[in-house]
């Protein structure tokens, strides 16, 4: 996640569950814990027993709100205004931990001359292109230095890495040393990041958050009170967060707003600390470090692109930094290339760079799905996700789907994405009919967990693995073989290929034992492909520090490294909690090199003594690193250690700078690069909202992509303009307990469907008054999208909230429904728009504006007419704004 | 024998001591309400463990229940009240708003009338304390069904597809072909047979359901509420803790946060037949069971 | 001997010989509650696994009898977990057996209005045919601007979140050999 990546150096949570119960104070915020994770709630509730204080700020009181000491509700949206007047709070009242602050961040660090904040430009940062849509960052560099790396060099046409390979560590900002030449050790430099952080937060005041947020300003310090009470030497604070801050078209920024309260309280890399991202799914955190994902490789490594990198030297310069971990680029990509394509990778032919595919600026899901409406995608695999019900925008991706000449679809049920052809609600409405589909549709059943071996990466980074249990039953397979005899048989077709576009697949190391009547691999050979080997002597290595860059090692992943150690799965590991620490080292293991809590160097004051007894955790006894987890540090590194002027790699980490993956070693209140939205964060109203801004002129995100012209993602007016009165509500969408995201995995299961047996939607008894909706019976939710249907759950957990001196209802809608299964309903996704966060091309689907009325939907065609004549009816008022021009003209072109 | 005097010591449930060495102790369930999260995980490893079938789907609209009650084939019930009070007295009185859930099961009283009334001999008093229906004894009479003082003991309908709607496929979940029995929590007899506890306990991710002895519960249980009380937790109190209520004390009992009738369940719950008169009510039992027994055996042969 | 077993049996023997003369607990204990044992016991071999819904991670112990589970709870073992589980997690085995499981390969043709059966491997070779005749027919060596691209964009890959690390690394191995750059997943963030 580049929002935690850019500020610490990796974009994996910095704790781990069980550490919860060492805090002081939790903040959940942008999830619902007890709800989607109720598991690893019992920590929070451990933590609750030993009399922490468990603050849930949230746009509605859930079964989390309930158990926490405090709940604050707010406006869905609005966090970055919540989590930058903490900041302001802290700031303006000289409660940061300044000793925390001066030595491992990067307040002390001068900002170049022309850099010029939101302050200063009304909402943009210096560097905006409004043609490009997009900003130069170089202006927002460290004084004294060029920008370099991942951060490309546009004179000569390279683009700016971003999203989650920049995001794993900014690759070291160009920085040619660890220290950044220009700092004020006092911070009182007008341009050092310290004051720059303090003027851009100056009008965060507890007014203004009430105001924004929609709380009073009493809830809103009295949570910054409980932070302060309960942060510096003798305390620390966790928070926990989920998708209910990622997914938003400022996502990425809302994530960096909560690392910069946690670095100013001085909370991270320390016990009971730390930002605790919740993941969703088993392996979310793992898809990412081997990544399904179009812009990188395993281990965060870029992946080429069509306009910046032509040969391989100027690949590796530009990604490989000069300082910290990332100094170690080119042993890590050499080995993957290994890993891939074994003897046919040579120095010699630059491991064969110039055969590697090449992505553009946006090859993402939701890039695929345009391209797929306009009929340019021919082929689709969909493995374990269900975007008929899931992605934004449900009605796009079902008529997509409809485009395509073939879709394979592998699962465990026939899910939505699978029956689009015959059952989807556009057959019921008529724009598509079965005869008329040209797709071709292999729907392949999919084996369970139980039924294959295998690692999950869970949300701790902890790589669990998983034994099998029975056979897979009939035709039902593991991805594990499907892929590779996929991959078996187009290597066995293409052998005597010549041409020159099948050479990888030639080159591709292909060869996994198999085991039983239907060949399925083993699971435990590609683990140990991850982890890495000496390939003269196929020793395995213990960890990526013996990766080397001239091709004598191989590996699938760097930062997995180790994961199969002296030819064991340390993953199986499984020594009961009982028999070790808290910590429990010894089950499973975690990446990197099996630390369970990260950059726990900063647990110790810059000499290396706990900052207090109670909190004491990584610390130098006098020859080395010790503690109660794997030092998150050189072993034997000094804490006085200096660098030398012409040291490299990690050499040129100072012995006080716990942030060992930042080429500075320190963790970043200020991003100088890596972000395409800007260095710090700013509240910017959602895409789709009923308020301006109340801090500038610059409404939404200016750097959002959007799709606007495309026809197929139609928007609501926005924040007053003609036409928004009838989409005047804010809502919200969620999981429940008792469903799993688009339901594949729970509809399934009738013990499961019987807990929530229906769609229905949560609004507050002032609303259902207004809107004449009566509790038990139906309402009609839309957008410029959709609309749905769903049963009305009228509650006071649903609070009518006051912004900007009007008053605002927020609807809360479940997302788990669909057409098909043990229980049916409409999706809520089909109501959401899909303007996207520019970092990570993520949905913003947490806020966004609509309309209510009671009863059901129209059925069939009636019900795209109800909605485009809404729609028509908004947006011709809209036309006639003069003030959404304006708005326009400052805005992307569609991307 | 005392009971054959109508004299039960305080707290003994009824029939346990008859098992001399072969006696456990008495083991129950303690529900601390103030740390469910409402998370039913106990309402499904019920299910999964006694392969339960489905309970019908309906949305009831009552906050996120849509279980209802206990029934023959809801096993643990998750009770969910929405309040606008707050959880502490001591509460700034800002969010003045909670959402109490509780997870409810069959109490395994001292004194269950359910098992006085029993004539077959089907519902039976376990060596660990524990009240059981004998599936392979129960013939579906329904006298116990009025007898429980809480409304846990309900029959089982005869499957038919009209359950299932139009998913023909769900049939097989419906594993017991012949029904019309009556069925209802064993607090997992089985696995209490094989060493491990009852699987709602173990599932549930908060420990809200603790398992064990009922006198470490009972322990437990009043320093728990020491500490709601000292720390003003709204509402606070025991319910079915004391040997002394109507019905002896049960094997399952809670902390609440509020009274009993805010979760729907009798806030002084009596044993049914104790007009009867203890000593009247365990003879007629007796009498019972002999005649049933004796024709249903002389029936098998 | 069989006519003692069974008057042995007679709850009313019991009655008299244990002592619960009211019949209210051992006298009446049945067959099946004396030979009563939790399944668990009578399993194959149990396995320790995984849950598969969220990022939690919880421990889950598998029991397998004559090769179909029969019990999943939670392992006590796992430090993060302790043996617990959430509605979700504790239904793993109905997921697993789900009454609405696909066992079979279906099949629709281009315009078709229902499904077919297909043999397993059939239906690979087929999907293999279709991926290479894809790439070469759209197949980008050259952006428009002359810089490599070794690509093709008609081919996507989409899921990830709920597979294996193991699976998830072949994906992307193969996607990248095939020149599939469009590769995704729920972990977009």
């Amino acid at each position: 996640m580049p929002g935690l990546g850019t500020s610490f150096g990796r974009g994996g949570a910095t704790t781990f569950q069980q550490d919860l119960q060492n805090s002081d104070c939790i903040v959940i915020m942008g999830s619902n814990m007890a709800e989607n994770h109720p598991v690893g709630f019992q920590w929070v509730m451990e933590a609750r027993e030993r009399g922490a204080e468990v603050i849930h700020v949230d746009p509605r009181f859930t079964r989390t709100s309930a158990m926490a000491t405090k709940w604050v509700g707010i406006r869905a949206g609005s966090d970055i205004a919540f989590l930058g007047g903490i900041a302001n709070y802290l700031l303006q009242n000289d409660l940061y931990f300044e000793e925390y602050v001066k030595h491992y961040t990067n307040a002390p660090v001068i900002i170049r001359e022309e850099f010029t904040d939101t302050e200063e430009l009304d909402g943009l940062f210096s560097g905006w292109d409004p043609e490009q849509g997009t900003y130069d960052v170089r202006q927002w560099m460290y004084e004294g230095m060029e920008v370099h790396g991942s951060g490309g060099d546009p004179e000569a046409g390279f683009k700016a890495t971003k999203g989650e390979q920049s995001g794993h560590g900014g690759h070291g900002g160009g920085l040619r040393y660890g220290e950044p030449p220009s700092e004020d050790p006092d911070l009182k430099h007008p341009r050092c990041v310290f004051q720059i952080l303090k003027r851009h937060f100056q009008r965060y005041t507890p007014e203004l958050v009430a105001e924004t947020c929609g709380c009073s300003a009493d809830d809103f310090v009295a949570v910054c009170e409980a932070l302060v009470r309960n942060s510096g030497r003798e305390r620390t604070s966790a928070f926990c967060y989920a998708v209910g801050w990622t997914q938003h078209t400022v996502g990425v920024q809302l994530i960096r707003a909560c690392t910069i309260v946690q670095q100013l309280l001085g909370n991270i890399g320390r016990p009971g600390g730390g930002i605790l991202a919740l993941r969703g799914h088993a392996s979310i955190q793992g898809s990412t470090d081997i990544p399904t994902l179009y812009n990188i490789l395993p281990g965060y490594l870029s992946m080429p692109h069509t306009e910046a990198y032509g040969d391989f030297e100027t690949f590796m310069k530009a990604n490989r930094s000069p300082t910290g971990w990332w100094g170690h680029y080119d042993a890590y990509w050499v080995s993957l290339m290994k890993a891939y394509f074994g003897e046919h990778a040579t120095d010699e032919n630059d491991w064969l760079f110039k055969k590697l595919p090449r992505i553009d600026d946006d090859n993402s899901m939701y890039w695929t799905l345009e391209q797929m409406l306009a009929g340019n995608v021919k082929g689709y695999l969909i493995a374990g996700e269900n975007p008929a019900v899931g992605n934004a925008n449900g009605k796009a991706n079902r008529l997509a789907l409809a485009k395509l000449d073939w879709l394979v679809v592998r699962d465990l049920v026939e899910i939505e994405s699978a029956s689009f052809w015959y059952d989807s609600p556009e057959i019921e409405s008529g724009e598509l009919k079965t005869d008329q589909i040209g797709t071709e549709v292999f729907f392949m059943p999919a084996s369970a967990h139980t039924e294959k071996d295998g690692s999950f990466t869970n949300t701790q980074r902890l790589l669990q693995w998983h034994w099998q249990a029975t056979e897979p039953p009939q035709d039902c397979r593991s991805d594990l073989w499907f892929y590779f005899h996929l991959g078996r048989r187009i290597k066995q077709k293409l052998a005597d290929s010549k041409d020159d576009r099948d050479d990888l697949i030639t080159a591709l190391r292909w060869e996994y034992p198999t085991h039983t009547q239907i060949r399925e691999p083993s699971a435990e050979a590609v683990l140990a492909e991850i982890s890495g080997w000496e390939v003269e002597s196929g020793r395995f290595l213990p960890a990526y520090k013996e990766l080397k860059p001239d091709g004598s090692t191989a590996c699938g992943c760097w930062i997995y490294c180790g994961v199969y150690a002296d030819g064991v799965n340390q993953a199986a590991r499984k020594k009961p909690h009982w028999e070790q620490d808290y910590v429990a080292a010894e089950w499973a293991w975690a990446w990197p090199a099996n630390r369970r809590l990260i950059y726990n160097r900063a647990s110790a004051d810059p000499d290396g003594k706990p900052w207090s007894e109670r909190k004491q955790y990584v610390w130098w006894n006098g020859e080395k690193w010790t503690g109660l987890d794997v030092p998150d540090f050189e072993e034997t590194k000094e804490p006085g250690y200096v660098p030398p002027d012409d040291a490299e790699a990690e050499a040129a980490i100072a012995g006080d700078h716990p942030f060992i993956m930042q080429a500075d070693g320190r963790s970043w209140l200020y991003v100088p690069q890596g972000l395409e939205d800007g260095p710090l964060p700013t509240h910017y109203e959602p895409h789709e909202s009923p308020f301006d801004n109340p801090l500038y002129g610059q409404r939404a995100n200016p750097a959002r992509q959007q799709h606007k012209n495309a026809g197929w993602d139609p928007y609501n007016p926005v924040d007053g303009e003609p036409g928004s009165e009838l989409y005047p509500h804010v809502f919200t969408t969620y999981r429940l307990t008792e469903h799993h995201t688009a339901g594949g995995m729970t509809r399934s299961v009738p013990y499961l469907a019987e807990l929530q047996p229906a769609m229905f939607c949560e609004v507050s008894p002032e609303l259902a008054e207004e809107a004449g909706l009566e509790h038990g019976g139906w309402a009609t939710i839309y957008t410029a999208r959709s609309a749905i249907e769903a049963r009305v759950l009228v509650t006071e957990r649903m609070k009518p909230l006051v912004v900007q001196g009007r008053k605002t209802h927020q609807i809360g809608l479940p997302y788990h429904w669909g057409t098909r299964l043990l229980t049916q309903g409409d999706s809520a996704n089909d109501l959401v728009h899909a303007a996207l966060d520019p970092n990570v091309h993520i949905m913003e689907t947490k806020a966004a504006t609509c309309g209510i009325r009671p009863g059901r939907r129209p059925r069939g065609a009636a019900l795209t007419e109800f909605v485009a004549e809404l729609r028509d009816q908004a947006h011709s008022r809209r036309e006639m704004s003069p003030r959404a021009e304006s708005e326009e003209s400052r805005k992307t072109a569609p991307s | 024998m005392s009971t054959l005097l109508g004299q039960e010591p305080t707290g003994v449930p009824d029939g346990h001591e008859a098992y001399g060495d072969e006696q456990q102790p008495r083991v129950g369930f303690f529900t601390d309400t103030s740390v469910c999260i409402g998370c039913k995980a106990c309402e499904v490893a019920c299910k999964e463990w006694n392969l339960i079938p489905q309970d019908g789907q309906a949305w009831t609209g009552h906050s996120y229940d849509n279980t209802g009650e206990l029934s023959a084939n809801t096993w643990r019930h998750v009770a969910f009240i929405e309040q606008e009070k707050p959880l502490r007295t001591n509460d700034d009185g800002t969010t003045a708003l909670r959402w109490l859930m509780e997870s409810d099961v069959c109490k395994h009283c001292t004194h269950a009338a359910c098992l006085d009334v029993c004539p077959t001999g089907a519902l039976f008093r376990t060596e660990f304390g524990t009240v059981v229906v004998q599936e392979d004894i129960c013939n579906g009479c329904g006298y116990c069904v009025p007898a429980c003082p809480f409304g846990v003991l309900d029959k089982r309908d005869i499957p038919s597809t009209a359950n299932v709607g139009h998913q023909p496929d769900l049939l097989p979940i419906f594993g017991k072909k012949e029904d019309g029995r009556v069925w209802k929590c064993t607090l997992c007899y089985d696995r209490l047979k094989g060493g491990h506890e009852p699987a709602c306990a173990q599932a549930c991710p908060t420990k809200s359901i603790q398992f064990g002895p009922l006198d470490e519960l009972h322990a437990r249980a009043d320093e728990r509420l020491a500490k709601l009380e000292a720390e003003g937790w709204n509402g606070a109190q025991l319910y079915l803790r004391d040997p002394e209520d109507g019905i002896g004390g049960a094997g399952a009992f809670f902390l609440l946060l509020d009274e009993p009738e805010v979760y729907g369940l009798p806030p002084d719950p009596v044993v049914t037949t104790k007009h009867l008169g203890s000593m009247w009510r365990n003879m007629a039992r007796a009498a019972a069971v002999l005649t049933v027994a004796i024709v249903g055996a002389c029936a098998r042969d | 001997m069989k006519l003692r077993r069974l008057i042995a049996s007679w709850p009313v023997v019991h009655q008299l010989k244990n002592g619960d003369r009211l019949a209210l607990g051992p006298a009446v204990k049945s067959q099946r509650s004396h030979t009563l044992k939790p399944r668990i016991h009578d399993a194959d071999h149990v396995v320790q696994s995984i849950c598969p819904y969220c990022a939690v991670g919880c421990g889950q112990l598998v029991y397998v009898r004559d090769g179909e589970v029969t019990h999943i709870e939670g392992d006590p073992a796992s430090p993060i977990s302790r043996g617990r589980l959430c509605p979700k997690g504790q239904a793993s085995k109905s997921y697993v057996q789900s009454p609405l499981r696909e066992y079979k390969v279906k099949y629709r043709r281009p315009y078709g209005t229902r499904w077919e059966e297909l043999d397993l491997e059939t239906a690979m070779d087929m999907i293999a045919d279709r991926v290479i005749e894809t790439r070469a027919a759209t197949w980008q060596a050259e952006t428009e601007g002359g810089n490599p691209a070794n690509r093709t964009l008609a081919i996507g890959n989409l899921g990830g979140a709920t597979l294996d690390n193991e699976e998830n690394y072949l994906i992307k191995k193969l996607m990248t050999a095939l020149g599939v750059v469009q590769v995704e997943n729920q972990a977009r963030i």
